[in-house]
């Protein structure tokens, strides 16, 4: 592909070939909807540029060879949906603290997994940076920008996207992203200094070997953490609109974001005072967006395709300066794995606008229900 | 099988030996101290030095990788002077997969136990075997959980005594032990499958063999490599440090039953290679009546 060339290719496609750009060699994932076309075109484009796709037995094992290939200093991914990401919790929790540079893509089944990406299902005290396209051409950006993180903070990151996200096409140009330099990979092992008395060792336990440093667990976990401090003030990404005089905001991520930022901006043309807070990095959350948005709004709406739970950050953020309602809700297709009803303009506008008209207290409109419920 | 005779050099000790040798002499170049982490009567330390040396007679050490699963193997980490990443518990094979794709040419190697391979993380060995992936997996066998304080394990063989087996192992209440080596052995992908031990010093010399076997079919592509090593552990067994050997022979010795399972596409039962056992014996018994032995067998 020429330089500048944009090319209608589908979500899932557009994903692996931007990783290969990024310089990913080495890709391991178990079949799911809706995230098996990405590991389909990791399959497809992988070997042409010298690098390995594996169809691995179970999401353990596809984690764990990413965590091979990572040792070795590749860049290595892995993906799944949530459902899968939640076999992968344990190795995520040791890979963080192994300080390796793994990127992991969800194609989620809505975004009912912010608590998963956000909070994390392993265990222990660990931080994934989280990173939500809210379409295919942000999705490309940010994949790239993915590995330049992970690499930059030896830290994984997740990219949270959906059906939308990997199932539709969008017209992208794939160029590689010059995203600045990242430290050598100096812990990087090739079985070269073995015998040397300074052979290495990539271990999440904090031990070192045998007359070497060895900082203990401890030390080792205190490390960690004060660099997620230092992600927390670094690495925010965010987005908003029409926050100046806005009465209403609405915070929303990825795909459900595109159509809230469009209401918005149809709200906007019509008079309305609203205006919206794009979360782009879910970890680290934009808090002080949310903060200073909330200090103006009488009302600050979230809409998430999910019970409710990035409302939970999004009130750590409002600090109790404005209330902070949830206008989202569980919505899908009839086989759970797609897009469900709720995710269109006008019930967006319509849920948008109950809030801003009648405050927080108001009452929704009814969710919509899928071409099952309603047979 | 059951027998009281060495199964290695007899070392005339009516004579002293022509220059005195220091333990120092004797410590793998691949070991960065001599201490080692082990309870007194512990097989795998046996083990480590078997592999160590292995590497380094193969001239392959320095493009040699380990991966560790989680026991009380693990401390082996800090004294290896190996390249090595720690792995979860279960999931060395994959770990290793992943390095072997990234470094075709290197020499990439699991060590794990009894729980952490046959029990935790089955399936990853069996499906790095079925693509015959081109790496070695070492299975330290000691038919319990050494590290959390002898509970039984996938490999705890029938009538054997753990802290959750109080009256042994009861097929009935407990199932049956996973014959890991025969397992595998089967598998296409399969190129080497061996069951060593370390209960005396022939055995040790015999595993170190295999050891080094597998290395080789690594090194020259031949697929996936497999080494099982009984080892004592008198800690978990509850028993006298001394009786660790003769307890490993007897016990798991008779049901995880030494020898090549699988060389050069040929795969052997466990009554063939008993029988093998059996013959080597006799053969060593009469060596030793004819004047002794040279080299072990």
């Amino acid at each position: 592909m020429t330089a500048q060339e944009q090319v209608l290719m589908e979500g899932s496609e557009a994903i692996a070939l931007a990783a290969i750009a990024a310089g990913c060699r080495f890709f391991a994932g178990y079949p799911m909807t809706p995230f098996t076309e990405v590991l389909e075109h990791f399959a497809k484009h992988l070997p042409g540029v010298g690098g390995t796709c594996i169809n691995a037995e179970s999401e353990l094992e596809a984690v764990g060879m990413a965590w091979g290939a990572l040792a070795t200093g590749a860049r290595a991914a892995t993906g799944s949906t949530g459902q899968g990401l939640s076999l992968m919790q344990e190795s995520f929790s040791e890979i963080t603290l192994a300080e390796l540079p793994l990127v992991i893509f969800n194609m989620a089944r809505g975004q009912q997994d912010y608590f998963q990406a956000t909070r994390g299902g392993g265990h222990g005290d660990y931080r994934h940076i989280v990173l939500a396209p809210m379409d295919i051409s942000e999705a490309v950006e940010l994949t790239q920008l993915a590995f330049h993180l992970a690499d930059r903070w030896r830290n994984p990151v997740l990219v949270y996207g959906d059906y939308l996200t990997a199932h539709t096409r969008q017209a992208v140009t794939i160029d590689r992203i010059d995203f600045g330099g990242v430290p050598d990979k100096t812990w990087a092992l090739d079985g070269s200094t073995t015998g040397t008395r300074a052979s290495k060792l990539v271990s999440p336990l904090g031990f070192g070997k045998h007359g070497h440093p060895n900082p203990g667990i401890e030390q080792h976990l205190r490390k960690i953490s004060a660099k997620h401090r230092e992600i927390e003030q670094t690495e925010v990404r965010v987005e908003s609109g029409y926050l100046d005089d806005a009465e209403t905001v609405i915070v929303a991520f990825g795909t459900p974001a595109k159509f809230v930022r469009y209401v918005v901006q149809q709200l906007r043309a019509e008079g309305e005072r609203v205006g919206y807070v794009r979360p782009i990095s879910l970890w680290p959350f934009p808090y002080a967006a949310v903060t200073e948005a909330a200090q103006t709004a009488r009302t600050v709406a979230v809409f998430e395709l999910c019970a409710g739970q990035m409302i939970d950050d999004v009130r750590l953020g409002a600090l109790g300066t404005a209330p902070v309602v949830g206008i989202g809700g569980i919505s899908t297709d009839g086989s759970g794995f797609g897009v469900g009803p709720l995710l269109d303009a006008e019930h967006v506008r319509a849920r948008i606008l109950a809030v801003h008209r009648g405050g927080a207290g108001a009452e929704l409109p009814r969710l919509p229900d899928n071409e099952r419920t309603t047979g | 099988m059951s027998t009281s005779v060495p199964l290695g050099p007899v070392i005339d000790t009516t004579v002293a030996p022509d220059a005195a040798r220091k333990v120092g002499d004797l410590t793998p170049d691949l070991l960065l101290t001599q201490e080692h982490h082990m309870c007194p009567g512990c097989g795998e330390p046996l083990v480590l030095r078997s592999f160590l040396e292995a590497l380094t007679e193969l001239d392959v050490a320095q493009r040699s990788v380990a991966v560790l699963g989680i026991g009380c193997y693990t401390s082996f980490g800090m004294t290896m002077d190996v390249d090595l990443i720690q792995a979860l518990h279960g999931r060395a094979p994959s770990v290793a997969t992943g390095v072997k794709r990234m470094l075709p040419d290197s020499i990439v190697f699991t060590l794990q136990g009894d729980g952490d391979m046959v029990n935790e993380g089955l399936q990853e060995v069996i499906h790095t075997a079925a693509r015959g992936e081109n790496v070695t997996c070492i299975l330290l066998n000691n038919g319990v959980f050494g590290e959390t304080g002898g509970h039984m394990t996938a490999t705890t063989v029938i009538g054997q005594r753990t802290k959750n087996s109080l009256e042994g192992r009861d097929a009935e209440y407990h199932g049956y032990p996973i014959l890991i080596g025969d397992l595998l052995a089967r598998l296409d992908g399969a190129a080497y499958v061996a069951r060593g031990s370390v209960h005396n010093a022939g055995a040790v010399a015999r595993t170190k063999k295999m050891i080094k076997r597998a290395f080789e079919i690594q090194r020259d592509g031949g697929g996936f490599t497999f080494v099982e090593v009984l080892t004592m552990c008198p800690t978990g067994w509850f028993i006298p440090t001394v009786d660790g050997p003769e307890y490993l022979h007897d016990t798991l010795g008779e049901v995880h039953v030494m020898g090549e399972l699988k060389e050069g596409g040929r795969i052997k039962s466990t009554e063939e290679l008993y029988a093998e056992n059996v013959k080597r014996q006799h053969e060593i018994e009469s060596r030793l009546a004819a004047g002794g032995l040279e080299e072990e067998a």
